[in-house]
């Protein structure tokens, strides 16, 4: 006779990852708390004491979770794990991370997935390196709930006093990181003091047993309110249909919803969501894996995002990032790399690293390069534009791992602070122009001149001496008959760009403007000098593309060398102090980037030269790039 | 989104990023409850269709209801099919245990197949909660030449950016199942209706929990006959889901040593 039992619904389920210092007791407490809360399957515990006793030890509880030969022998966890336990209120599934420094990739791997953590921390030894570190990761990795485990209190006979102490340390350490602990407890693992019961010896303590403690995390869902990211995995046609295929990472898609695509930046409406074996979903959800169909064919491959119109993600070829670095050998400044940014691969190198951060202390510093395990600033540069969020905003989709050749050796987050927006600026609204061959052709205009058209582009920080040597060029070449005009914030500020401002994509907007003047000028068969900040490599290079368009070879970048150091002294207008005192927001250099020239055609020091010397050189370079023989006519 | 459905999706996504990263692919399908949920996934995740093969590693051992089921399945799947015999028990290292032996034809036939075949990515659904030394994996996880797992050194693997570069000759094995538990396994099967060979249903007060070949594979005590008792069997046993798999109990490190040397 059969009964027919009702099971009852799946139940919330809380991924908590373990993490410490090498020793600390991480597998031990796991081990204990499974067997505390009755979850070692029969036979566990029997083979534990023979495996344990083959070794001479005493029953060793991180066996559980060590089930290497190799970690049981040498007592050390090398890689993470996963087991599941349960209490009344849901379902865990715990992961057992390495403490050992050498096994950090380990770690990361096994604590990236983890929606809360317990920081294990041996009551004698204190705080140590690892412990340190972990915390750093965990907020790197986003694991925003920690509650922190003082271990092996029978070492310190129990003692109120050092727990207090050692309680304290960690505060401090994690207050610096922003992090405030869920709740500090001390526990005996292997004892099983304050794991699933409260302890007389730590009668003292009032607050919550560890498993209590685990029923106070909330359980995380994905960010169905967020703006609408789905990177695309691929493009099926198993059939007549044409599928993209992905998941949503933030957000929620609809059937008939217009949908924008980066970088591509291609828009199309939704025809329909598709699935096998159910109805055509209409939405889709934060989480869920869709196929989807276009009522456009439009070409378009894995790694492109999708979004809606509305709030996307922004288009750079260049970006800050925050990252953890894997690798042996140093990450530093010209070390190619491949990052893998959702379903997209992008080709970067490492521009400048910013800052390094000593875990211990917490300090900064300027560095050149991040060492193996280390954390540090780095600015990123891709040849193709990326489309990526502020990691801050949108984690998914604010985050990177990073390649080199065939191995995963880093992962960082996304910072957009100081760097414009590319979206607005590459955007063609004039689709509707023909052009028009002119009746005057170049080289008329060339011979005409007596020299060819062109653009001196000069770049350089503030108080460089842009200006001066601009002007000062525009004189001498005037005087030897070159048609030659400057163009500089003073007159482009006041009318052709009067109605921008000083916002990174305000300042994108105006130097993509000066760049197509300046242009137009050249293209007229005058040397057109321009004397603008213009900090990024890829303002410039579309500047450079806008008149190699009309005129080949007519570019000409300039860096106007000096350095930060001196230019901050020279402080000719005073606003590097009123940049330092933060009266001014975005100031090149001090609280936004500079971009050096990665090839530029020519470098005018002007730290070592004095200005007529830089003018001279500048001159020499400009009458042996534009010089024009017209062509004999026989 | 409920437990299930996260599994699902997660799982889908897994497939679809072998798909496009990895050629050519291959899925073992063992026949057994946890490869029918991970053909019935690929259904899902590719529209219907199973754009690979699915391998059936054959020691000819195999429990009769299994090969029928597979008969009919296939047939009705319209799998594309691929049966990869086994090399003899006498081909196996002669220093492992005999059960190990058995379970090692199985290695040596699934090195074989990819060897013949070479597959550069081969699904397979194993789960965590299955067995310790699984409990370490990775979902994609690469092996040499030779097959060997390095398990001292497995590459980084967060934020779903998978392992999919490896050297040539290499191979990834790859686990869309790692996350799931029995529990989950036979929950979906209820929600989705999958068809499993009928020796999971108690008969006679036994059945069948892990299915394996004739000679090292036993039924255990149960009156579980339909889903629902399964899942609620499950929800209360002690008792660990290979138990009646011998070849995991030889000694301490059977099964490291068999996964090592590039057992599933
Ligand atoms: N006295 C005492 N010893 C403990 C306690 N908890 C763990 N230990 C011992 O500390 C040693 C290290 O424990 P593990 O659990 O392996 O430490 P771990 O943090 O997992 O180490 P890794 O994973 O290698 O970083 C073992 O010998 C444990 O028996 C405790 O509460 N009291
Ligand atoms: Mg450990």
């Amino acid at each position: 006779m059969t009964q027919h039992p009702v099971n009852p619904a799946p139940r919330e389920l809380l991924k908590l990852v373990v993490v410490g210092h090498v020793d600390h007791g991480k597998s031990t407490l796991v081990g204990r708390l499974l067997y505390d809360t009755d979850a070692l399957p029969e036979g566990k515990l029997e083979e534990l004491q023979a495996v344990s006793s083959k070794r001479g030890m005493e029953l060793e509880w991180s066996f559980v979770l060590d089930s290497f030969q190799a970690e049981r022998d040498q007592a050390v966890t090398i890689d993470t794990t996963q087991i599941r336990f349960k209490t009344d209120k849901r379902d865990y599934v715990i992961i057992d991370a390495p403490g050992h420094r050498e096994f950090l990739k380990n770690m990361v791997s096994g604590a990236a997935e983890a929606d809360a953590a317990i920081l294990v921390i041996d009551a004698a030894e204190g705080v140590r390196e690892q412990s340190r570190r972990h915390g750093y990761l965990l907020h790197l990795l986003g694991v925003k709930q920690v509650a922190v485990a003082v271990n092996k209190m029978d070492l310190v006979d129990h003692d109120q006093g050092r727990f207090a102490a050692v309680a304290q340390e960690v505060t401090d350490y994690l207050a610096g990181i922003g992090v405030e602990p869920a709740a500090i407890l001390p526990i005996s693992a292997r004892a099983g003091a304050n794991v699933a019961e409260p302890s007389p010896e730590l009668s003292w303590f009032q607050g919550p047993s560890l498993l209590q403690m685990l029923d106070r995390f909330h359980s995380v869902t994905r960010p169905s309110l967020q703006p609408l990211r789905l990177p695309i995995q691929d493009v099926y046609h198993f059939d007549q249909r044409r599928i993209l295929v992905g998941r949503v990472e933030s957000g929620v898609l609809r059937a008939g919803d217009t949908v924008l695509f980066s970088p591509s930046n291609k828009t199309a409406r939704v025809r329909s969501l598709e699935a096998w074996n159910a109805d055509p979903p209409l939405e889709a959800h934060a989480g869920q894996s869709v196929g989807l169909t276009l009522e456009e064919q439009l070409f378009l491959e894995r790694g492109e995002v999708l979004s809606h119109e509305e709030r996307p993600p922004q288009l750079t070829n260049v970006f800050k990032a925050t990252l953890f670095w894997l690798g042996h050998k140093p990450l530093e400044p010209g070390v190619k790399l491949t990052a893998k940014l959702g379903t997209a691969r992008y080709a970067v190198e490492v521009v400048a690293i910013e800052q390094t951060v000593d875990t211990d202390s917490l300090e900064r510093r300027r560095g050149e390069a991040v060492q193996r395990n280390g954390i540090g600033e780095a600015v990123l540069r891709s040849r193709a534009l990326m489309a990526v969020d502020e990691a801050q905003a949108l984690p998914n989709s604010g985050r990177f791992v990073l390649l080199d050749d065939l191995d995963l050796v880093g992962g960082g987050l996304i910072s957009m602070e100081g760097y414009p927006d590319q979206r607005s600026v590459m955007t063609v609204r004039t689709s509707n122009l023909f052009s028009v061959e002119h009746s005057v052709s170049r080289e008329e205009r060339w011979a005409r001149s007596g020299h060819k058209g062109g653009v001196i582009w000069l770049t350089g920080l503030s108080g460089a001496g842009k200006s001066t040597l601009a002007m000062a060029l525009e004189r001498l070449l005037f005087e030897r008959g070159y048609q030659v005009y400057v163009l500089d914030g003073d007159n482009v500020r006041r009318g052709l760009n009067a109605n921008l401002g000083f916002s990174p994509d305000d300042r994108a907007e105006n130097i993509r403007r000066v760049g197509e003047a300046a242009a137009l000028f050249a293209d007229a068969g005058a040397l057109c000098i321009t004397a603008f900040i213009s900090p990024y490599q890829s303002d410039r290079d579309r500047a450079r593309a806008a008149t190699e368009r009309l005129v080949p070879g007519g570019f000409h970048e300039i860096y106007v060398a000096a350095d930060l150091a001196t230019c901050e002294e020279r402080d000719p207008k005073g606003l590097y102090k009123k940049a330092r005192a933060g009266e001014i927001t975005d100031f090149t250099g001090i609280s936004s980037p500079y971009e050096a020239p990665r090839d530029p055609d020519f470098v005018v020091d002007t730290g070592e030269l004095s200005i007529e010397q830089g003018v001279e050189r500048l001159l020499e370079f400009c009458r042996s790039r534009i010089a024009f023989d017209p062509p004999k006519r026989g | 989104m409920d437990r299930l459905d996260h599994l699902e999706s997660q799982s889908i996504f897994i497939l679809r990023e072998a798909y496009a990263r990895v050629e050519p692919l291959s899925m073992l399908w063992s026949l057994g409850k946890d490869s029918n949920v991970m053909i019935w996934l690929a259904r899902k995740a590719f529209f219907g269709r199973v754009p690979f093969p699915a391998v059936l590693l054959d020691t000819g051992n195999e429990l009769d209801e299994v090969y029928a089921f597979r008969d009919e399945y296939v047939e009705s799947w319209g799998l594309s099919y691929i049966n990869a015999d086994c090399p003899a028990l006498e081909e196996t290292d002669p220093s492992l245990p005999l059960n190990s032996r058995h379970a090692a034809r199985k290695t040596l036939g699934l090195k074989r197949i990819i060897a013949d075949q070479g597959f550069r990515g081969i699904f397979l659904g194993i789960r965590r909660d299955e067995q310790a030394v699984r409990g370490k994996e990775r979902v994609f996880s690469p092996r040499d030449e030779s097959g060997t797992w390095d398990y001292k050194d497995q590459p980084a693997e967060f934020w779903d950016q998978y392992k999919t570069e490896i050297p040539p000759g290499a191979h990834l094995r790859i686990h869309p199942l790692l996350a799931w538990t029995e529990v989950d396994i036979w929950r979906y099967i209820q929600r989705e209706g999958i068809p499993v060979v009928p020796l999971y249903f108690a008969r006679d007060g036994w059945r069948y929990r892990s299915l394996g070949e004739k000679d090292i594979t036993r039924p255990i005590r149960s009156d579980a006959a339909t889903i629902e008792e399964i899942i609620a069997e499950l929800e209360t046993t002690r008792q660990p889901e290979r138990a009646g798999r011998t070849m995991d109990h030889d000694s301490e490190d059977a099964f490291e040593r068999l996964r090592a040397s590039g057992y599933m």
